[in-house]
């Protein structure tokens, strides 16, 4: 390929055999007031032509960093290498001057991240992104350019390809900008791609369908990939190789097979055995308390309003006529992909969003209730969200923030509260001697066990768990799981989990109701859903699942390009309901 | 589009309309009295209030304010107390200078602003950084008058490069604008690199980088159209306040303008000159506002206009 040395980069075509990029004792360290820190020390490895290489961790352990060191992207002047050499077909990326480490990125080095949502410049159209990175290093005209950029996006399978090019980010879904990302990414044929945790914002479906097409291209194309991730699943099915990093450090490096059949460091055998699996859930006997929660036909609509006058022509169809009901000492899972209306059932339970049908709590109706009745009510519910970090105020020490719900409900004295809050810490596997601090001092495990002792405060009969455990590193998310089934066997409290890990819920769960554009199409114990799914969207979702295990053979599946249908209908107009059938004792599935 | 400009203007007008009532009370309640001022000293009781009398002011408040809001609505802003002439042909006489003042003040500002700002963002921490930021301080603090005659010191008396005031060429602007603008920018350089800081680390700039762009490319295409949106709004907001400005500077530079109308007028209690300068400062801040929102979704594709 002569386009290879015409390349401005002036690094010419690397031999075949010898490793594409090879690294050598790298450290990179962050300048601090107590000196240099290193984030990454003496790592090396070597990258084939046409591998695929999976660097694995938890946050902290240096795999990010080491990726911005290979693009020489490390943010100055803070973070720099401090020493080892990283080699690119024989010259030391570590040395080049920065005119020409621009050369080569893009060009024959190129990287995608892991949120697309925010990773493209939300003010340029997703054609001048594409043409811009083309131009940028092959020296082509505009429309030769755009001409490329196309096929860039056909490569990609994007949908109406030709149309995308004059849209901007925001009109695209998250999937969408994912398959621009890697468009633009893999315009020029790069010899690396650096794939940063490039499917972890994405729904399962939509991660299957990006993780099948880099594979595609990386076979078509023969690109060399670094896989940065923290999904042991994504692992075992990408990899032809895994480094395994923590703190900064290799701990252990092989072939994924042999990685996964004969760990050998204790680090990777116990983050191995955190990895969530299908079907490693314990079988247990069904719950039969009175229900906490009743939710009996509920339909939330928003409005929009367009127009002179505000009218309401559209509405946006979130949840429709959902019915379920929740037994105290229960876990109930919702699961669904982004958009399909389970946090707002979550929202509705509380009262923070009006609903139509009927809501009751501890045997009360939600309709109806004033403004004291509805806080009565909310002592029976609280919730616990995803990041733990948002949801604690900085300025409030941990001891503040537990008796925060005492005090709203004007529950006990503070010598009283102070006791509750000794008492919840330890309930949480956190010490007392540590209510005098504030949230950004613990780590995000801790701050979440926080949340969980908040949320016990007020003894409550359920707790909504919205995407609890989902930014947590797998070994934290697995004792806070933990965490959470210990306090409900001990307080028999009820859990509502909204989650769209399947593999949290299968472990987690006794029942589970599977949503799909505001609308539950499967419901049932865990068993019927898990066991012997019958809807074929709860089928799509479960084997979409990545699974940890490179032996595993997945079924050839239908690839699905192409969104789930937009949940906006006239008014007069709204979706067709779903009716479900009773596929025997309570497995609930909606026809069609 | 057309249902929010319609929206737009009535909420113009009905600020305009509050704008008028308020100005028309406070000078209502002022304790000077015009019609002393026309008089002059020496006038008798009787002349006093035969001059009250022709120029309407012993009628009611409301009657008075009703009035001026009929001749408002015909595009009569009334005749000047002492000038005895019509008002809208005085301010349409001294606006194109104004215009022309404020037009030359925004663009020293903005380009003295962003400059200063981007450069900022840039250096930021470093010493540059600090120089940057405590003479955007400085300049936010100055009072006009210092920085109009201390400009006017240096390179009118001392250098001799602009004329020491007037109207009519270019170089006559160059001085009035600077002390406008010097004013303005050091608003603009902070907000300006607080909102460029906040885009630098932006996912897409880091993309921008990872697909091989030059700094110069990164800043100008990817960062400056994101981080320009508040400072647009802004904009906006700010032609309020140069109004203030304006009246000290066309002053201090003898720049024949509304400023020093108005100045003139406040000066001799002349109402019907101050109720239409304060008028046409309020028609400016409408439209500026309302150009600020016209603007911003040219540059952002997510701003929709509702």
């Amino acid at each position: 390929m002569s386009a290879v040395a015409d390349r401005p980069s002036g690094i010419h075509k690397i031999p075949d055999g010898a490793p594409i990029l090879s690294v050598q004792n790298l450290t990179v360290s962050v300048r601090t007031e107590a000196g240099l820190k290193p984030l990454v020390r003496d790592l090396s490895f070597d990258l084939g032509r046409g591998e695929t290489l999976a660097i694995a961790g938890e946050s902290g352990s240096g795999k990010s960093i080491t990726s911005l060191a290979v693009m020489g992207l490390l943010p100055p002047p803070a973070v720099r290498v401090t020493g080892g050499a990283i080699r690119f077909g024989g010259t030391d990326l570590t040395r080049l001057p920065e005119a020409r480490m621009r050369a080569l990125r893009g060009d024959r080095i190129a990287m995608i991240f892991q949120e697309p949502m925010t990773s493209l410049n939300p003010v340029m159209t997703v054609g001048d992104q594409l043409t811009e990175a083309i131009r940028a290093h092959a020296p082509v005209s505009r429309k030769d350019a755009r001409a490329r950029a196309l096929e860039a996006l056909k490569a990609v399978r994007l949908s109406q390809p030709e149309q995308r090019l004059d849209q901007f980010p925001h009109e695209l879904s998250g999937g969408m900008r994912q398959r621009v990302m890697i468009a633009m990414a893999l315009a020029l044929k790069p010899e690396v791609l650096i794939a940063d945790e490039p499917t972890t914002a994405l729904d399962v479906t939509v991660q299957r369908e990006v993780l099948d097409l880099l594979r595609d291209l990386q076979r078509d194309l023969g690109t060399a990939i670094i896989l940065i991730t923290h999904d042991m699943g994504v692992v075992a099915e990408m990899a032809d190789r895994v480094i395994v990093m923590r703190q900064g450090e290799a701990v252990e490096e092989a072939a994924t097979g042999d990685l996964f059949a004969r760990p050998a460091m204790p680090y990777t055998r116990d983050l191995l055995a955190a990895v969530p699996r299908m079907g490693a859930g314990a079988a247990r006997p069904p719950v039969t308390g009175e229900p906490v929660a009743r939710l009996d036909d509920v339909v939330v609509r928003f409005p929009i309003r367009e127009g002179v006058f505000s009218a309401v022509r559209r509405q946006v169809h979130a949840v429709e006529h959902v019915s379920l009901q929740i037994r105290r000492g229960e876990t109930f899972a919702l699961v669904g992909e982004s958009g399909c209306g389970k946090s707002t059932v979550a929202r509705a339970m509380v009262g923070l969003v009006p609903h139509q049908g009927r809501i009751e709590i501890a045997g009360q109706p939600l309709e109806g209730l004033g403004r004291a009745g509805l806080k009565a009510l909310r002592r029976r519910i609280q919730m616990v969200f995803q990041d733990p970090m948002a949801a604690l105020d900085p300025r409030m020490t941990v001891s503040d923030l537990i008796t925060e719900p005492l005090v709203i409900h004007r529950i006990g004295t503070p010598a009283e509260r102070e006791a509750r809050a000794v008492d919840l810490m330890q309930k949480v596997g956190l010490s007392a001697d540590q209510l005098r601090r504030y949230p950004h001092e613990f780590s995000g495990g801790q701050r979440q066990r926080i949340c969980i002792a908040r949320a016990l405060a007020l003894k409550p009969d359920l707790i909504i768990a919205d995407e609890s455990v989902s930014a947590l590193d797998v070994s934290v998310q697995a004792r806070v799981l933990d965490l959470l089934r210990a306090l409900q066997t001990e307080f028999g409290i009820a859990f509502l989990f909204i989650s769209h890990d399947m593999a949290v819920v299968e472990n987690i769960s006794d029942r589970v109701a599977v949503m799909y554009l505001g609308q539950i199409v499967e419901t049932g114990t865990r068993a019927q859903v898990f066991g012997n799914p019958q809807h074929s969207y709860t089928r799509r979702l479960i084997e979409a699942v990545p699974v940890p295990d490179p032996a595993h053979v997945r079924p050839p599946t239908v690839r699905l390009a192409g969104d789930v249908p937009s949940p906006v209908h006239k008014v007069g107009d709204g979706p067709a309901r779903v009716r479900l059938v009773d596929v025997g004792e309570g497995h609930l599935v909606a026809e069609g | 589009m057309g249902p929010y400009l319609l929206r737009r203007l009535v909420q113009s007008a009905l600020i305009l309309l509050g704008v008028s009532f308020i100005t028309f009370v406070l000078l209502y309640v002022l304790p000077a009295d015009p019609v002393r001022q026309i008089a002059g000293r020496s006038a008798t009781a009787a002349t006093v209030e035969s001059i009250r009398r022709q120029l309407g002011l012993d009628q009611p408040f409301l009657v008075q304010y009703g009035r001026y809001l009929f001749g408002l609505i015909q595009g009569d802003l009334g005749r000047s107390y002492l000038q005895k002439t019509e008002v809208a042909a005085l301010i349409a006489s001294r606006l194109p200078a104004t215009l022309l003042l404020m037009a030359g003040a925004i663009v020293c500002e903005l380009v003295l602003g962003l400059a200063m700002g981007i450069a900022a963002a840039l250096w930021r921490g470093r010493a540059a950084d600090q120089v940057l930021m405590t003479t955007s301080f400085v300049t936010v603090s100055a009072p006009q008058f210092v920085v109009g005659l201390l400009l006017l010191y240096v390179f009118a008396v001392w250098l001799r490069w602009f004329p020491i005031g007037g109207y009519g060429t270019f170089a006559h602007l160059v001085l009035p604008a600077l002390t406008l603008g010097i004013l303005g920018s050091g608003w603009y350089a902070r907000m300006m690199r607080s909102s460029m800081i906040d885009v630098l680390r932006a996912d897409f700039i880091r993309t921008a980088r990872a697909k091989g762009l030059g700094r110069g490319r990164v800043v100008l295409r990817h960062a400056l159209p994101n981080a320009i949106l508040p400072v647009i709004a802004m904009i906006g907001i700010d032609i309020g306040i140069f109004m203030g400005g304006i009246v000290v500077v066309e002053s201090v530079f003898g720049w024949p303008g509304i400023g020093q109308l108005a100045w003139q007028a406040i000066q001799r209690v002349d109402i019907p000159i101050i109720m239409g300068v304060t008028l046409v400062s309020a028609c400016a801040i409408v439209i500026g506002n309302l150009l600020a929102d016209l603007i911003a979704p040219m540059i952002d594709p997510r701003i929709r206009l509702r």
